[in-house]
């Protein structure tokens, strides 16, 4: 399309705008509000024992979460690309349910398994597993709602490159196991890192269904977004906004990676 | 020597190869000729073990292969889009399959070094496939297939993807290759003129079968049907045979056997003209003749002329003398 250059530069505008007063504006104030009483007040909230205790778990939690769906994305991205297996559209189609579905009722179906009258719940409590209410929940909730990157990430850059380099390694003796971590792994490995990063954005902000799971226990189970939450409820709004501030500054990390990443994954 | 027996093998409702049986020499450059959707590709997998035959039997190296994957036939294999391992240098490329074979680190370098001069890519070692050209890198799949010491290397279409100056150098080089380290090779290839000019055997394919297989040049003089005299060389028709253009006969005056034509466009190639012919009944033909026959001839557009082939006009007379 050929776009005149007076309407270039107004779509630019508009584009900024619409960012500066969606994005820009609202996080910029979350820092300015975060400081304006000085860095003192930030540093005594954000290094209460609850504070730091939500930070590690939501840490934790995204870590834990995020290594599970790099090995699983991997491996589904490897089924959907490169066998011929029968259920193949259908595994397809589920990748994206944690896309479509809101996290609230991914939470709710947590309960509905771990809960005290759930499925699994009686006999797991009998066997001294405690899921709900504890850090095996939040796994859970984080890992179903950032399952897709990886894979979606992954899966377009398999077929890419396509079969060629794996075939060769096999006529040169190699195994599968061999060609895998030879050829194609370092072939996927910035799509596969820009997936993990994307898995860590979102895994980090997840509120709706680990708050459902979470218990909320200050010091426990609290993870960052929650913390933000109590805080706020609790009328504690300078504490609120300093926890806030922690969120976003690794989420601007995070878009740092992914910017870097981005460009090397264009280059190679 | 590579023995295939009886194989036949489909993708969904497309029989790929239907009963093909073949046999390849030691020490032999075999081509595998035929139009695309012709099976070539698909036996020369299955002889790799990149593809499993539906029923039938391969032999590689006087061992049953059928059932052995790829990394266990001691063979080599040359893609046609080169599968060069992007995120190694050459060096590590070639060096591969030694690598995975655990061999000692002085044997690798040693072997890859003497690889790379024999490919004539000596001082580029260091460097990544996507700085090399399209020739370079599949000389660089070559080094890497033979760094193995294969005891079959296997072709598919390796120089497809080329352009046509770099395309017969590297054939001309492969020949010269063969010949030093007398490496059985199977090679395939959509293209008569490539697999003229480097296999000692040719194999036509065509419907997943073999229509026919032999040297170039018995396959060339005696093709055994109409496909590999078509896929051979240029034909044309006449009296309902197939013929070579420069086997027609070309004459002023009726002769026996000899059809009218009329004479259209005629191409001046050096020592040849190609003259381009209407049959009485329509059909267009061409004729390839020596500029003296041209000359003697006097050809010119419109003019009606009378052809024939020798092989099927019977008795030739004596042309005689034009006045």
């Amino acid at each position: 399309m050929v776009v005149e250059r007076r309407h270039r530069i107004e779509l630019r505008v508009a584009a900024l705008g619409y960012l500066a007063v969606l994005l820009m504006i609202p996080v910029g104030l979350v820092f300015y509000r975060t400081f304006e009483h000085g860095i003192g007040a930030v540093i005594d909230s954000v290094s209460t024992p609850a504070a730091v205790s939500a930070f590690w778990l939501t840490i934790e939690a995204a870590a834990i979460a995020v290594t599970a769906n790099a090995v699983f994305g991997v491996a589904t991205a490897l089924v959907l690309v490169r066998t011929t297996l029968p259920g193949r559209r259908l595994l397809n189609a589920l990748i994206d349910l944690p896309f479509a579905v809101s996290p609230v009722v991914i939470g709710l179906a947590l309960v509905a398994l771990y809960g005290r009258t759930g499925w699994f719940g009686p006999w797991l409590t009998d066997h001294g597993v405690r899921i709900l209410f504890s850090v095996p929940g939040i796994v859970l909730a984080t890992v179903f709602v950032s399952l897709p990157f990886v894979v979606r990430e992954v899966a377009p850059v398999l077929r890419e490159i396509g079969d060629d380099q794996e075939q060769a390694a096999s006529t040169l003796g190699a195994t599968g196991w061999q060609a895998f971590w030879r050829i194609t792994l370092p072939a996927i490995r910035w799509g596969l890192a820009y997936g993990i990063v994307l898995s860590v954005a979102r895994a980090i902000g997840e509120f709706g269904a680990v708050s459902f799971v979470s218990g909320k226990i200050a010091g426990e189970t609290q993870t960052l977004t929650i913390l933000v939450e109590q805080r706020y409820t609790n009328f504690d709004v300078a504490g609120a906004y300093a926890a806030s501030a922690v969120l976003a500054l690794i989420a601007l990390t995070t878009l740092l990676a992914m910017t870097t990443l981005s460009k090397r994954r264009t280059l190679s | 020597m590579i023995t295939v027996q009886d194989v036949t093998k489909s993708f969904g409702n497309f029989k790929a190869l239907d009963d093909v049986s073949l046999e390849v020499e030691d020490g032999s450059l075999t081509a595998l000729l035929g139009p695309s959707g012709s099976g070539k590709s698909t036996l020369l997998r299955i002889i790799a073990g990149l593809e499993m035959p539906d029923a039938g039997e391969v032999v590689v190296g006087g061992r049953l292969a059928t059932h052995l994957p790829a990394r266990k036939r001691d063979i080599g294999f040359v893609f046609q889009h080169y599968a060069a391992f992007k995120h190694m240098t050459v060096f590590e490329n070639v060096a591969f399959g030694m690598r995975i074979r655990k061999r000692p680190k002085d044997e690798v370098t040693g072997r890859v070094d003497e690889l790379l001069e024999l490919v004539g890519l000596g001082g580029l070692a260091g460097r990544r496939p996507s700085q090399l050209s399209g020739g370079q890198r599949q000389r660089m799949a070559l080094a890497r297939a033979l760094a193995v010491q294969p005891r079959v290397l296997l072709l598919d279409e390796p120089f497809g993807a080329l352009d046509s100056g770099v395309r017969a150098d590297l054939r001309a080089w492969l020949r010269r290759l063969h010949d030093e380290i007398h490496v059985t090779t199977v090679l395939v290839t959509h293209d008569q003129e490539e697999a003229m000019e480097v296999a000692d055997r040719l194999v036509v394919l065509n419907e997943g079968r073999i229509e026919q297989e032999g040297t170039p040049r018995e396959l060339y003089e005696a093709p055994a049907n109409d496909f590999v005299m078509g896929f051979l060389g240029p034909v044309s028709h006449v009296g309902g045979h197939l013929v070579r253009p420069h086997d027609l006969i070309l004459s002023d005056h009726p002769a026996e056997g000899a059809e009218e034509a009329m004479v259209g466009r005629v191409l001046h190639l050096g020592f040849e003209v190609r003259v381009e012919l209407t049959l009485h009944g329509g059909e267009e033909v061409t004729a390839q003749i020596t500029r003296a026959e041209a000359d003697g001839l006097e050809l010119s557009p419109g003019d009606i002329v009378w052809v024939r082939d020798p092989a099927t006009a019977g008795a030739v007379a004596a042309p005689p003398a034009s006045a």
